[in-house]
Order: structure tokens, then C-alpha cells, then sequence
């Protein structure tokens, strides 16, 4: 089946089959490979790209659900303005070891960011529990969120 | 410093091996034995070789012109099972396809036929009198497992570990205390979130794979001896990894990829689902039987260890864990007897390898429980009990081998103090401390290479694996600092054993103390060399330079690096080389190590809810005893990542087998931490004495905390009054033992 999507800000047609995950096209199809696979059932997080904005486990969504719809992958993200103030709290933090879950986790926390939903500590803790890090141990991450999430506020 | 490869990371340019792709490139998929143990009586492969796209199918049958047996430590397991399986999880064949779905399905259209056998699913069935063996080959020592001679196989115990000192049955029979029970461990997966992935390419040029492998020149080895390849021929390259935690120590999918690539004339990329990696390695489980002699004034006597580490289906490490968990068991008390039988036990389910601090995390904290129940009948504090018996830097820690070189009860104030433990508490608030000492180091063979190009910068060519830790970014500030210029202007990249030079391994907390150490005297090589130009621009008067912000000065004059290197080689062209190594020097082999005794002690407070038996863990702390801490940041991570391991080790994580079958290979039903498990407090102390054996007095990290953590949740748990000697503490399993005590006599 032909879907048309906006990828990456770019409008964007393709080929694909109807059973095919997101998570596929994306790297194998357009070597788009920021998004990781890992647990294959909707709990680590390390798949999560936008789908209209709010963040999906590509593993185990089907590409067919993008037609019409806007996907942000990091490699679109990235070269946003909003991507800035994450990036500089993750690195200021030391918020990533590995960085396998790291992609997948800035999405996230840009989706929750811009609906508002990361206010305090206990917001953050709530709704970062769909992204693992098996690294970090967590505080470093909590802590770079946690100044992203002031940063804002003080504006 | 930050990281050097966080940008990379962040905008998601960091690239692992299942982001590789090789030009004529074919995808593998293992097929897998569903039985636990059995024979195989014929593979039908005619119709997955009659499907569009497959390139090669991989047998047993495909191996007859090699020896198909590696193991570093024990030469046991075939690259694909040969006549018989021995866990359930075990490869029976791989496909070779032009597309991932093909080879899935290619795979799952071979026909195996299979006659099932006895299985030994436990260790209790494994030592039963007459139990199935899971080998019936004498046993082949593999090349790399540095355990001296390693004794015949009895049964199905394939090595076991010894210490025998003092009279122990005499200490015991007239001790006033003896505290002794039987405790288990449960079998972990190290879930590194990068699954196993390899790309294997066999040409005449010899094997080229990039491989998720912490140990890159252990596996060269094992691939040349496997294929008869000359070591010069087998070229491992390392991307950044997803994780490793102990997961890709040694040699794990690389034969199979490597004899699919062989079969198929092209190169093979084969990435495992989490399913496929959890029976790929894991971490032990283990029985013990502990027990402790004091005198009733909480004099630590003796102790006695038995204990049963079961490595499934093939040895794995399992030799080497048996022997740190040996180590490990009696604990880092000034005993006068202390016995201890480790045995390393083969099942029917899948082979167990390294895990962060293994050895200690399996026995401290069973241990520690006991050192606490000393110092109750003994009318004495958990902290108390500790500063009189542990030992002091210099002492010996076992007979042979490197003394205390850590103040281990310096460690134990700072992190009861970093804890909180004298605060108000309620009855169902406990606080435990406990403290361990884990063999580090490994083998002490490291070599590493800087490379000053003509415009300053330098380059760090070194052979361990950027697995997370942020080694890369160490490297860069040793030299950095050996070279006074900043740390930003070095860059150091992943393995490829063609180029980088010999690194024995990355684990046992080893990178910064050991390649750290080459990578300075690599970096002081130049540093001697720059003087040495310098000594041409100043003559006479060679003293009176130094080397400052990337230039050499004398008085107020300066050349500046680029500079040196010019009036080197004329032109503005050339490069500085520099070669530093570490190898066991001295008296200090690696059969008396370790490298150091690293430190695993932390602190924990926990809420016990007797209605439903759920711990919480409040908070946590830990301390780095670091010696010199490279990058405090990195340290920290490193202790609060293996805190957060801790957690899971000793809270909910456990392979669940029955009959050799694994019951939840996937991520629904074997839970990690996820940010919600973080405790409220937790902190990390770092202490910088300067005494370890590493660069600037550094010693490793990392591990230490993990086994810490697990006997502090342990010791709390206890002090909030359930005494736990199973783990993990779930709900049910909390709140059985509440019931069981309140119909026990106190």
C-alpha cells in the first residue's frame, strides 16, 4: 500500500506493506536509525518517535497508521529549537551513559513538555516510566528534566 | 569535563551495531531448540532452502572441518548444537536471507526432529546421586580462564573454588554465638537494552565483524582458533554498545554470525530479540548454606561457606563468578578460620556469564544478614559491630594475593552519615549498611596509544570498550592532563583490532585503572618526546622547560605544540607517537591479585507493609572509593546506576524456570526499574585517598555499589523486623515470611 505522511518536516510517499511497523520502515526502509529497538513490546521506550505529536513505541505501531499524519523521529527533532534546552540539560547532567534509551527519552520528554504535563517531580517520575534506562539509574535524568522543567517555568 | 559523546548520543548519530549495514548485506535469524534436553534426530531444512531470498542454512552438520567447541574458560559449547540440545534457547540452525522477515520464516520452516532426554532443570537435580549429566566429555579447558589447573569434571560440577584456613570446626564447636541459614539467589538477566548483534563478513582478506563485545581481543582469539584464521586476520570492530553491565563479556553470537557469513559467501547481520538475549547469557542463580561463629561480645570468628552457582548448559564465566563468589563469601572481617567450598554447577537452562559484581552480590548480602544477627544477640549496632571487625588497609583480605587497600571503615561512617542513620524511625522502618570487598582488575594486560597530530590535537587509540561507563571521555582527561592541553582536543574512539592495541578486557571495573594507566604512560611517551624538541629550541638548559596549556615554555618564551611538532619533521606534517602497557609486573601475578579490592558497600532505608508485605525503598546511599576520582560526574552515574541495578536485583528481578523452560522471556513479565523505582534520596559519596594502583592513584568503580545495595535492602528489610533469605523480596514473598514468623517461638 502507498501512504503519504510529513517525516522530518518533509512531505514524504512511500510503499510499504500493511502489516509493516513503523519501527521498521524507519531503519531499515530510510536509515533512519536514531530509534532503537530493544524490548519489542511497548515497555522500554527505546522505539518512542512522534506520531502528530504525542509519542508512540514505533515497534509496535503499524506504518499504515502514519498515512496523512506527521512523524518526528530524533533526526528531525534535533534541528528544532526546542531540542536545545533538553539536549543542554542532559549533557550538563550527565543524564545518558550509553545513550541507547537516550533518542526514544527526548522525545518524550519534548512531547510531555509541550502538553504541559511535566511540572513537578512526581509528574516526571509519572510520566517517564514508559522510558527505561538501564544506565543512568534515573537521578541524573530526573534532574536534567527537572531544570528543563524550571527553565520553563521561569519564562 | 561533560561526556565527549553526548551530542552524538542526543541526536541519535551514536551508531551500534544493529545500525550497521555492509554493502551485500544479508540478515540471519537463529532457530532455536524449544527442549531443554534432548537429541536431535534429523533437521529437515528442504523447505526453507526452497523459499525465495534464502541465501545459506547453518547446521551442525556444516562444522565438520573445525573443532565447534569455544569457551574461554571451559571449551564446551558448540557454535550450533551438535546431535543434542542442552537448554531450551539453544541454536539448532541460523538462515541467511536477503531480508529479516525471509530469514524468520525461513528458520521457522526447518523441521527438526528431536527426541527428548532426562533434564537436570536445578542444581538440587544436577547434585542428585546419579542425576543426567549434561556433559559426558571430559572436560576441555578453554584458553583464557586464568584459574591455574582446572580439575576434572565431577558430575555435573565443572570447577569449583576453595579456601581452608584456621581450624573451623574447632572455632565453631566453641563459639558462644553461631548464626546459620541457607540462602538463595535467583537467576537475572543483565538486560543491556541493545540486544546481542553481530555483522560477520568472511572473505579472503580473513573475518571482519562488528560485534557487541566487551572483550574484543578475547573474541579475536576465540574466532581465529575457532576458524583457523591467524590472529593478525580476525579484525573485531566495536561502535559505542548499548549497554553491557557483564551481557557481552567474552564470546557469545559471534561464531554463529561468523560460520552463517562462512556458509552464505556474504556478509550476515544477526540481531537477537531480548528473548533470544535473555537465553543468550544471565546471571547466576545460587544456593548457600552461610554460616558465622563470634564470641558474645560480637567478635566475628569464623565463617563457613558452602555454595552452589548454577551456570545452565554450558560454563560460560560461571568458573570465574564461582571463584569471585568464593572470594567474596567470607566478607571483609579479620576471621581466624574461614572455609569456603564454591561449586559451579551445570543445568538444563540457558548459560549463565558475568554480571555486574558477580560473586559479591550473590553472597554479601547473606553475609552481611548474618554479621547483623551477631551484633543483635550480641547487644551491639549494625555500625558497631562492623568498625571492630572489619579489617584495616594493609591487612589481608584472604591468604595471598594484594592486602586491604581501601579504609573500608572510613567508607562505612560516610555512608551511614550520607543515610541518615541515627534519625527517628517507625517499627516498620529499617535501615541496613552492608559491605563487601569484590577481586577487580581482571588480568592486568593493557596497552594503549597516543597519537599527537601535527596541529595539537591528539588521538587515544585504546583497545577497551566504550560500553557507557564513559571511558572515552576519561581517556581523553588522563591524557589531557599528562599532556597539559585540554581534554576537548583528544578524541578516542572504539575498538578495531587491526589498529588499537592489546586491551585484555572491559570489566571487573578494570578501564580506568588499567587501560587508564596505559593511556598515560602512552601519553607520557609524548610528553617526554615534546620536551625532548624542546630541549632543541632551548639548549643547554633542558630543566627550565615545562609543558603548560598545550605549548612548552621556558620562562616567558614558548613554542607552541603544533610548533614542536614542525621543527620535528620539517614541514607541518608528522605526528607523535606514544605507546604505554600494563602487564602483571612484579610480584603482584594475577593468580595472588587482584588489581584492587574494590569497595561495595552502600546504605538503605525501607518501609515494610505488614498487611501486604510491599518494601519501599526510601532511600539509598553508597559510597565511590575511587582513590582518584578522573570525572566525578562519571562516578557518580556509575553508583547510581548500579543502585538502581541493586534495586532490581534485589526487589523484583528473577528468571522464572520450570522444567527448563524460561516462564518470562520478555520484558511484560521480567520488570526493570523505571523511573518510579528511583528511591526519594539516594546519594553517592565519593572518596579520593589516592591509593588505588591506576592513573593518579585512581582505582575502578561501578560494580561495587550493586552488591552493596542489594545487602543494605537486605540488612534493612531485616532490621524492619522480616529477616529475608530468599531473594527477591516480592510482596508474596515478604509477607509469607511474616506469616511464617508469626507462628514461629521467638
Amino acid at each position: 500500500m502507498r501512504i503519504a505522511l510529513e517525516l522530518n518536516g518533509a512531505q514524504t510517499s512511500m510503499d510499504i506493506e500493511p502489516q509493516e511497523f513503523l519501527l521498521d520502515v524507519l531503519r531499515d526502509d530510510l536509515s533512519l536509525t536514531g530509534a532503537k529497538r530493544s524490548c519489542d513490546t511497548q515497555v522500554c521506550g527505546s522505539c518512542t518517535v512522534l506520531v502528530d505529536g504525542a509519542p508512540v513505541s514505533a515497534c509496535s505501531y503499524l506504518a499504515a497508521e502514519t498515512d496523512e499524519r506527521v512523524v518526528t523521529t530524533i533526526e528531525g527533532f534535533r534541528d528544532t529549537p526546542a531540542f536545545e534546552p533538553i539536549a543542554a540539560a542532559f549533557t550538563r547532567q550527565a543524564a545518558l551513559q550509553c545513550g541507547f534509551c537516550t533518542p526514544g527519552m527526548v522525545l518524550t520528554i519534548h512531547a510531555l513538555l509541550e502538553d504541559g504535563e511535566l511540572t513537578d517531580e512526581a509528574s516526571i517520575r509519572r510520566g517517564l516510566a514508559g522510558n527505561l534506562c538501564r544506565c543512568t539509574g534515573y537521578r541524573a535524568i530526573l534532574d536534567a528534566v527537572s531544570e528543563v522543567v524550571a527553565a520553563r517555568m521561569a519564562r | 569535563m561533560a561526556r565527549s559523546d553526548a551530542a552524538e548520543k542526543l541526536r541519535g548519530d551514536a551508531r551500534y551495531v544493529g545500525d550497521m549495514v555492509v554493502p551485500r548485506m544479508l540478515h540471519g535469524k537463529v532457530l532455536r531448540s524449544p527442549y531443554a534436553h534432548a537429541r536431535i534426530v534429523s533437521i529437515d531444512r528442504s523447505a526453507a532452502d526452497a523459499m525465495p531470498g534464502v541465501v545459506a542454512i547453518l547446521t551442525g552438520a556444516d562444522l565438520l572441518d573445525i573443532d565447534p567447541y569455544f569457551g574461554h574458560a571451559i571449551k564446551d559449547r558448540p557454535i550450533v548444537a551438535i546431535d543434542v540440545v542442552r537448554f531450551a534457547g539453544e541454536p539448532v540452525a541460523a538462515v541467511a536471507a536477503t531480508d529479516e522477515a525471509t530469514a524468520e520464516a525461513a528458520a521457522r520452516a526447518i523441521v527438526v526432529e528431536y527426541d527428548e532426554l532426562p533434564i537436570v532443570g536445578t542444581i538440587e537435580e544436577a547434585l542428585a546421586p546419579g542425576a543426567t549429566l549434561v556433559h559426558d566429555q571430559p572436560l576441555r579447558p578453554g584458553a583464557f580462564h586464568g584459574l591455574g589447573t582446572l580439575a576434572e569434571r565431577d558430575g555435573n560440577i565443572c570447577y569449583r573454588y576453595t579456601i581452608d584456613r584456621g581450624d573451623v570446626d574447632a572455632v565453631f564447636a566453641a563459639a558462644d554465638i553461631v548464626v546459620e541459614d541457607d540462602y538463595v539467589f535467583p537467576g537475572v538477566y543483565q538486560y543491556a537494552m541493545e540486544t546481542h548483534s553481530v555483522v560477520a563478513q568472511v572473505d579472503s582478506d580473513g573475518i571482519t565483524i562488528w560485534a557487541t563485545c566487551q572483550h574484543p581481543f578475547l573474541v579475536r582469539a576465540e574466532i581465529a582458533a575457532l576458524f583457523d584464521v591467524p590472529l593478525g586476520r580476525v579484525r573485531v570492530i566495536v561502535p559505542y554498545l548499548g549497554g553491557g553491565f557483564g551481557s557481552k563479556s567474552y564470546t557469545k553470537m559471534e561464531p554463529i554470525t561468523v560460520a552463517l557469513a562462512r556458509k552464505a559467501g556474504r556478509p550476515v547481520r544477526i540481531v537477537n530479540r531480548v528473548d533470544e538475549s535473555m537465553v543468550t547469557t544471565r546471571r547466576h542463580n545460587m544456593t548457600a548454606r552461610v554460616r558465622t561463629a563470634a564470641t558474645s561480645d560480637g567478635c566475628l570468628l569464623a565463617r563457613d561457606v558452602k555454595a552452589w552457582f548454577d551456570t545452565g548448559a554450558y560454563a560460560d564465566n560461571g568458573p570465574r563468578v564461582t571463584a569471585t563468589g568464593g572470594d567474596a563469601a567470607p566478607g571483609p572481617y579479620r576471621w581466624s578460620a574461614i572455609r569456603v567450598d564454591a561449586a559451579c554447577v551445570y543445568t538444563n537452562t540457558a548459560p549463565s556469564g558475568s554480571y555486574r559484581a558477580f560473586g559479591a552480590s550473590h553472597l554479601q548480602w547473606a553475609g552481611e544478614l548474618q554479621v547483623d544477627e551477631v551484633a543483635r544477640r550480641a547487644g551491639i549496632d549494625s555500625i558497631e559491630i562492623r568498625r571492630r571487625n572489619l579489617l584495616r588497609p594493609g591487612e589481608l583480605v584472604r591468604p595471598g594475593g594484594k592486602p586491604l587497600d581501601a579504609d573500608l571503615v572510613g567508607d562505612l561512617e560516610k555512608v551511614a552519615e550520607a543515610l541518615g542513620w541515627s534519625g527517628e524511625k517507625d517499627p516498620d522502618t529499617g535501615r541496613g549498611v552492608s559491605v563487601g570487598l569484590l577481586a577487580a582488575g581482571a588480568h592486568p594486560v593493557s596497552s594503549a596509544v597516543v597519537r599527537m597530530e601535527a596541529d595539537g590535537g591528539a588521538v587515544v587509540l585504546v583497545g577497551s570498550t566504550e560500553v557507557g561507563q564513559g571511558q572515552r571521555t576519561a581517556f581523553a582527561q588522563i591524557a589531557g592532563e599528562v599532556l597539559a592541553m585540554p581534554a576537548e582536543r583528544i578524541t578516542c574512539q572504539g575498538t578495531d583490532t587491526r589498529f588499537t592495541p592489546y586491551d585484555r578486557s572491559t570489566g571487573a571495573s578494570r578501564s580506568t585503572t588499567l587501560a587508564g594507566l596505559a593511556v598515560q604512560r602512552a601519553a607520557d611517551a609524548i610528553r617526554v618526546d615534546l620536551l625532548d624538541i624542546a630541549a632543541t629550541v632551548w639548549p643547554g638548559d633542558p630543566g627550565a622547560i615545562e609543558l603548560r596549556d598545550g605549548a612548552a615554555w621556558h620562562g616567558d618564551e614558548s613554542r607552541t605544540y603544533p610548533e614542536l611538532i614542525a621543527k620535528r619533521f620539517g614541514l607541518s606534517g608528522g605526528q607523535l607517537i606514544g605507546e604505554g602497557g600494563v602487564h602483571p609486573e612484579g610480584t603482584g601475578s594475577y593468580a595472588e591479585g587482584p588489581v584492587f579490592w574494590e569497595v561495595c558497600i552502600g546504605a538503605a532505608e525501607v518501609h515494610v507493609d505488614r498487611e501486604t508485605g510491599q518494601v519501599i525503598v526510601h532511600r539509598t546511599a553508597t559510597v565511590a572509593d575511587v582513590g582518584r576520582a578522573i570525572n566525578p560526574q562519571l562516578v557518580e552515574r556509575q553508583d547510581e546506576g548500579a543502585t538502581m541495578q541493586g534495586i532490581g536485583n534485589a526487589m523484583f528481578e528473577e528468571m522464572v524456570y520450570v522444567d527448563g523452560q524460561l516462564l518470562n522471556d520478555n520484558l511484560l513479565e521480567y520488570r526493570i526499574p523505571t523511573i518510579e523505582d528511583l528511591p526519594m534520596h539516594s546519594s553517592c559519596v565519593i572518596v579520593e585517598n589516592e591509593d588505588g594502583p591506576g592513573p593518579f592513584g585512581a582505582k575502578g568503580c561501578g560494580e561495587g555499589a550493586l552488591a552493596g545495595i542489594i545487602g543494605a535492602i537486605a540488612t534493612a528489610v531485616a532490621d524492619a523486623g522480616v529477616p529475608m533469605t530468599e531473594l527477591p523480596f516480592t510482596p508474596e514473598r515478604v509477607w509469607r515470611r511474616i506469616q511464617e514468623l508469626k507462628e514461629e517461638p521467638s
